[in-house]
């Protein structure tokens, strides 16, 4: 019985409390296909208030502001698009999460691959080198006398035991 | 020891490009409205309380357009630069009050009736100029933050430049700064309005 009561009570804490504070931040909250679209926009958006957060998951009294606009569009009919352009007009690309491909935008695209094709170019120059250097002086075979001395060497040991 | 002589010019790079990102303050946000005509709007006016403040009705004039609030602490700190800056100079400040109540978080502005919150707002801007002083030409209040949006404001305080044409020049992100008003934004006024 107490168990059941722990565990309730843990469930009410864990479950409770962000069910009863959802209701004061979705003011407008009656049709679910706006509320999905909504939730799939402030994904891709960035809150400007605590920058590491998405619009959708903060807390920040803007983010509150601009669910609510983005809610307004939605039910005036805006499509995805327009509204992401609505809300890069006023606070520029940094609220995308996906930042648009653009000329100023290209070295954070492609930088990532340019560096690792640079490496892998470098990886294949220096072992294409290191063969070759390994060839002229690992490939020598040993001289007549040096073979002669390896073998008394070995047969020394041999004796021995 | 040559061999050591690429990681150590990879690494000096690296470091070059953290200390860059490090001095770089993270929670300026380059506005894409500088370069474009100021967002129309009409607001009520602090003094009044009425509807009749926009910002067509300083075309013309080289003005700064101040967005401020009462709970916001860094306005506390600009605004008494922002009354030397009235006294010294002839450029028009307007303020642009921003979410007075409902921005405020110890309030609950959903108890109050339209008319209850226009007479709060009044009451605690007033209170607030009558202590420390008036720098604005004109108060235009923006209640529930939507004049913001279009000005793409995320942190109050925020100055704009607004030139005769009405196209924003220039956005300073937090409290206008002496030293920004010097470097940056005198003389960017001396250019748009050669005879002051």
């Amino acid at each position: 019985m107490q168990t059941l009561i722990v565990i309730l009570t843990m469930l009410t804490l864990t479950f409770g409390i962000p069910i009863a504070d959802a209701g004061e931040a979705t003011p407008m909250a009656q049709d679910p296909k706006v509320e999905a679209r909504l939730l799939a926009i402030s994904e891709e958006l960035r809150c400007l208030v605590c920058q590491n957060e998405t619009l959708a998951a903060s807390r920040a009294e803007l983010a509150n502001d601009l669910r609510v606009e983005i809610r307004r569009l939605i039910v005036e009919g805006k499509a995805d698009k327009e509204i992401m352009d609505y809300l890069v007009a006023r606070y520029g690309d940094f609220v995308l999460y996906r930042p648009p491909v653009k000329p100023s935008t290209w070295l954070l695209w492609f930088g990532p691959f340019v560096i690792l094709a640079a490496s892998i170019a470098g990886l294949l120059f220096y072992l294409r080198k290191r063969t070759a250097r390994l060839g002229n002086s690992g490939g020598e075979t040993l001289s007549e006398a040096d073979l002669a001395e390896a073998h008394a060497l070995l047969d020394e040991i041999g004796d021995r035991k | 020891m040559k061999r050591f002589l690429i990681p150590l010019m990879v690494f000096a790079v690296l470091v070059g490009f953290l200390a860059i990102g490090l001095m770089r303050d993270p929670h300026e946000v380059p506005s894409p409205l500088v370069g474009k005509p100021a967002p129309v709007f009409s607001l009520p006016q602090l003094a009044t309380g009425a509807a009749d403040f926009s910002p067509q009705q300083m075309r013309g004039k080289v003005w700064l357009l101040n967005v401020w609030s009462t709970w916001c602490v860094s306005c506390r700190a600009e605004h008494a630069y922002l009354v030397e800056l009235a006294g010294q100079t002839q450029i028009p400040i307007i303020g642009l009050n921003y979410k007075e109540v409902r921005g405020d978080g110890q309030l609950d502005a959903r108890k109050l009736s339209p008319a209850e919150e226009m007479q709060l707002v009044r009451k605690r801007a007033n209170a607030w100029m009558a202590e420390h002083g008036n720098p604005y030409q004109i108060s235009a209040l923006d209640l529930d933050g939507r004049v913001g949006i279009d000005y793409g404001v995320y942190g109050v305080p925020e100055t704009y430049l607004i030139d005769r044409e009405g196209v924003i020049r220039f956005k300073q992100i937090g409290p206008l700064t002496p030293e920004a008003m010097q470097t940056r934004i005198l003389p960017l006024i001396q250019k748009l309005e050669p005879r002051s």
